[in-house]
C-alpha cells in the first residue's frame, strides 16, 4: 500500500514538474528538454521492438528520418496542419518498418543488427542524394506549427512535444497490456514456445517493427517542427546508437525507463557540448558502467539498491513474468 | 571497356582485403567470445595513432613502429576483455548490453584519442612505396598489392593456426562450448584474452593499411568498421573464410556500383544487397544456421 502511495506520489511530482518547469527554465534549457521528450518518443518505440519483442535495431534513425522528411514535405507542399502531418509521418515510417520487418523475420542477433544498420545508413544516403525532393545537404525548412496561444514559442513547442509523448506513452501502455503486448513478450522469451501457443511469429514481428517505426516517425515529425530545419546528417548512425543507448541506460522493457534514458542522455549531451572529447568519454563510461553494473537500467536502480542484487530485465505493469529463469543461472 | 571492368574488380579486391581484415578480427572475437565488438574500429584507430606517434614524434623505423602498434593493440584487446567484458559476462549480461558496453569502449577511446591527438587530419606513411605495377592493361599500386597479400595471407595463416596449433584448437573448443572446454582443462579466461588480443591486432593492421589512403583522424575507422561488419555478416559471422569472401565480395561490389551506377550510393547498394543475401541465407554466405533450443 505504501509502495503504491510512493509510486503515485512520484508520478504526481513528475507530472507537476513537467507542467511547471517550462515556465521556470530559460529558453535554451527548455529547448534541450523538449528535444529529450522527442527522443523519448522514439526510445519508447525502440523499446517496444528491442525491450519487449527482443529484436535489435541499429537503424532507427532511418525511421526517424522518414518521419521527419515526410512531415516536412507534406507541410511544405500541401500546407497541412501539424496534427495531420504527425500521423502521416508516423504511418509512412510504419509502412517502411513493416517492409523492413519482412526480411528481418529470418534474422537474429548480429545479422539483424547489420541489416537494420544498413537500412539506417541507406536512408540517410538516399535522402542526401535525392536533392530534387529533399534538398540534399541544403536541408528543408518547414514552417513551425502555428499556435494561437499566449505562450512564447519555446513553451508551446515544449507542450507540443509533451502532449505527443504522453499520448504515445498511453498508446504503448495499452498495446503492451493487450493481446499484442503479451504476444511480443512471449516471442521475446521463446519464439518456439510462443509459436507452439499459437502466436503467429511473422504477424507479430512485422507488427512490432511497424509499430516501433511508427513511433520513430512520430518523433521525427515532432523533431522537424521543434527544430525547424532538417538535414540528412541529423539522422546518422550516431542517432541510432543514441537511441539504443537510451533504452539500455534507461531500462529495457520499460516505458518510463525509455523516457528517463532518452531525457538524461539528451541533457548530458547538450550540457557537455562545449567539451566534445570529454563528453564522448563520459558518454562511453556511462554506457559501460550501466551495462556492467546496472543491466536493468537507471529506472530499476531503486529496485537494484533495495534488493542488493542485479535485477533481471522483466516486463513491468500487469504482464505476468515468465518462470523459465533457470536457463540464465550460471554454472 | 573490359579493361575498365577488370580494373574495377582489381581495385575492389584490394579494398575488399582491408574489409576482410576488419571482418576477420570481428569474426574471431564474435566466434570465440560471443561479443559483437563495436569498439573494434576505435581500438584500431588508437593503435594506428600509436604507430603515428612512434613514427613521427619518436622517429622510430617503420617496421618497428608498426610492430609496436600491433603489440599495443593486442594489449588493448586484453585490457578491454579483462576490465569490461569479463565482469559483464560474470554478471550474465545479455547480447544487447554487451553491444552497448563495446559501444561505450568505442566512445571512450574516441574521446581519449581526440583529447590526446586532436581532430586535425594527419597524413600517414604508406607501408610500401614505389611506382604502381602493371599487369597487362591493369594498373595496381604497391600498397593495394600489399593489402591483398596481407588479407589473403593472414586468412591462410589463421586457417592453419586453427587447424594445427594447440591454441587454435583450444579457441575452437571454447567457441563451441565454454563449459565443456573448461572441464577439459582449457583455461578459457586466457583463451578469451588471447582471442581479443589477436582480434584487436588484426583491426590495428587494417588501420595501419587504410590510414595512408584515407588519412588519419579519430574517425578513420568508422566507415571501415561498418564495412568490416557488413563483410563479416555477408560471409557468415562465425566463418573465418566467410569473412574473407564477404570482404572481397563487398569491395568488388562497391567498386562496380561506384563505376557503373553512382559513387554516392555505393554503400546503399552494398547494404541493399546484403539485406537481400541475408533474406535468402539468414546466416550469411558461409555461416551455418544455429539450431534453436526450446
Amino acid at each position: 500500500m505504501t509502495k503504491r502511495l510512493h509510486r503515485q506520489g512520484g508520478w504526481i511530482a513528475v507530472s507537476v514538474a513537467a507542467v511547471v518547469l517550462p515556465f521556470l527554465l530559460p529558453g535554451y534549457y527548455l529547448y534541450v528538454l523538449s528535444l529529450g521528450l522527442v527522443w523519448a518518443i522514439a526510445a519508447i518505440g525502440l523499446n517496444l521492438l528491442t525491450g519487449y519483442t527482443g529484436q535489435i535495431s541499429i537503424g532507427h534513425a532511418g525511421f526517424v528520418a522518414i518521419g521527419a522528411y515526410v512531415s516536412a514535405l507534406v507541410s511544405l507542399h500541401w500546407k497541412l496542419p501539424f496534427w495531420v502531418t504527425l500521423p502521416i509521418a508516423g504511418l509512412a515510417a510504419g509502412v517502411a518498418g513493416y517492409m523492413l520487418g519482412m526480411p528481418a523475420l529470418r534474422l537474429s542477433g548480429p545479422y539483424l543488427a547489420i541489416a537494420t544498420l544498413g537500412f539506417g545508413v541507406a536512408v540517410s544516403q538516399v535522402i542526401a542524394k535525392w536533392e530534387a525532393v529533399t534538398g540534399g545537404f541544403q536541408g528543408l525548412k518547414p514552417p513551425r506549427p502555428p499556435f494561437g496561444l499566449a505562450f512564447d514559442s519555446e513553451v508551446s513547442l515544449y507542450f507540443l512535444a509533451l502532449v505527443v509523448l504522453v499520448l504515445m506513452m498511453f498508446i504503448a501502455a495499452n498495446v503492451l497490456a493487450s493481446r499484442i503486448g503479451r504476444a511480443f513478450i512471449a516471442l521475446r522469451d521463446s519464439e518456439l514456445a510462443a509459436q507452439a501457443m499459437g502466436i503467429s511469429l511473422p504477424h507479430y514481428k512485422t507488427l512490432a517493427f511497424a509499430l516501433s517505426a511508427f513511433y520513430a516517425g512520430v518523433a521525427g515529425s515532432v523533431y522537424t517542427h521543434l527544430v525547424g530545419f532538417i538535414t540528412p546528417s541529423d539522422f546518422d548512425l550516431l542517432l541510432s546508437i543514441f537511441l539504443v543507448s537510451a533504452i539500455v541506460v534507461g531500462g529495457l522493457a520499460s516505458i518510463p525507463g525509455s523516457i528517463l534514458g532518452a531525457v538524461s542522455l539528451t541533457v548530458l549531451f547538450q550540457f557537455l557540448s562545449s567539451a566534445r572529447d570529454l563528453r564522448t568519454m563520459i558518454y562511453g563510461a556511462a554506457l559501460i558502467a550501466v551495462s556492467i553494473f546496472l543491466p536493468g537500467g537507471l529506472w530499476r536502480l531503486p529496485a537494484a539498491l533495495a534488493t542488493r542484487r542485479q535485477p533481471k530485465v522483466e516486463p513491468t505493469g500487469e504482464c505476468v513474468r515468465e518462470t523459465g529463469g533457470s536457463a540464465h543461472v550460471a554454472p | 571497356m573490359i579493361e575498365i571492368f577488370v580494373q574495377q574488380i582489381a581495385s575492389g579486391i584490394a579494398a575488399g582485403s582491408l574489409y576482410a581484415l576488419v571482418a576477420l578480427g570481428l569474426t574471431l572475437i564474435y566466434k570465440v567470445s560471443d561479443v559483437v565488438n563495436f569498439g573494434h574500429g576505435d581500438m584500431a584507430m588508437v593503435s594506428t595513432f600509436i604507430a603515428y606517434t612512434l613514427l613521427i614524434s619518436w622517429n622510430w623505423p617503420l617496421s618497428l613502429a608498426f610492430l609496436s602498434a600491433l603489440v599495443f593493440a593486442g594489449a588493448l584487446g586484453i585490457i578491454v576483455e579483462r576490465t569490461i567484458l569479463r565482469p559483464a559476462r560474470e554478471r550474465h549480461a545479455t547480447v544487447l548490453t554487451l553491444v552497448v558496453a563495446t559501444l561505450g569502449v568505442s566512445l571512450m577511446l574516441n574521446g581519449a584519442a581526440g583529447a590526446v591527438w586532436g581532430h586535425d587530419v594527419k597524413s600517414f606513411p604508406y607501408a610500401v612505396v614505389g611506382p604502381p605495377l602493371r599487369l597487362g592493361n591493369i594498373i595496381i599500386s604497391r600498397d593495394q598489392v600489399l593489402d591483398i597479400g596481407v588479407g589473403v595471407g593472414l586468412a591462410l595463416v589463421l586457417a592453419l593456426f586453427f587447424r594445427f596449433t594447440d591454441l587454435g584448437i583450444a579457441m575452437r573448443a571454447t567457441a563451441q562450448n565454454v563449459v565443456a572446454a573448461r572441464l577439459m582443462g582449457i583455461p578459457t579466461d586466457r583463451i578469451f584474452a588471447a582471442t581479443w588480443a589477436f582480434g584487436a591486432a588484426l583491426g590495428a593492421l587494417a588501420g595501419i593499411l587504410i590510414a595512408p589512403v584515407i588519412f588519419l583522424d579519430t574517425n578513420v575507422m568508422n566507415e571501415m568498421l561498418i564495412k568490416g561488419f557488413a563483410a563479416a555478416v555477408l560471409g557468415g559471422f562465425t566463418s573465418l573464410p566467410g569473412a574473407v569472401v564477404g570482404g572481397v565480395a563487398l569491395g568488388v561490389l562497391e567498386n562496380l556500383v561506384a563505376g557503373y551506377i553512382s559513387t554516392e550510393l555505393k554503400t546503399t547498394f552494398a547494404f541493399a544487397l546484403i539485406v537481400v543475401v541475408l533474406a535468402v541465407r539468414p546466416a550469411g554466405l558461409l555461416g551455418c544456421v544455429e539450431q534453436k533450443k526450446v
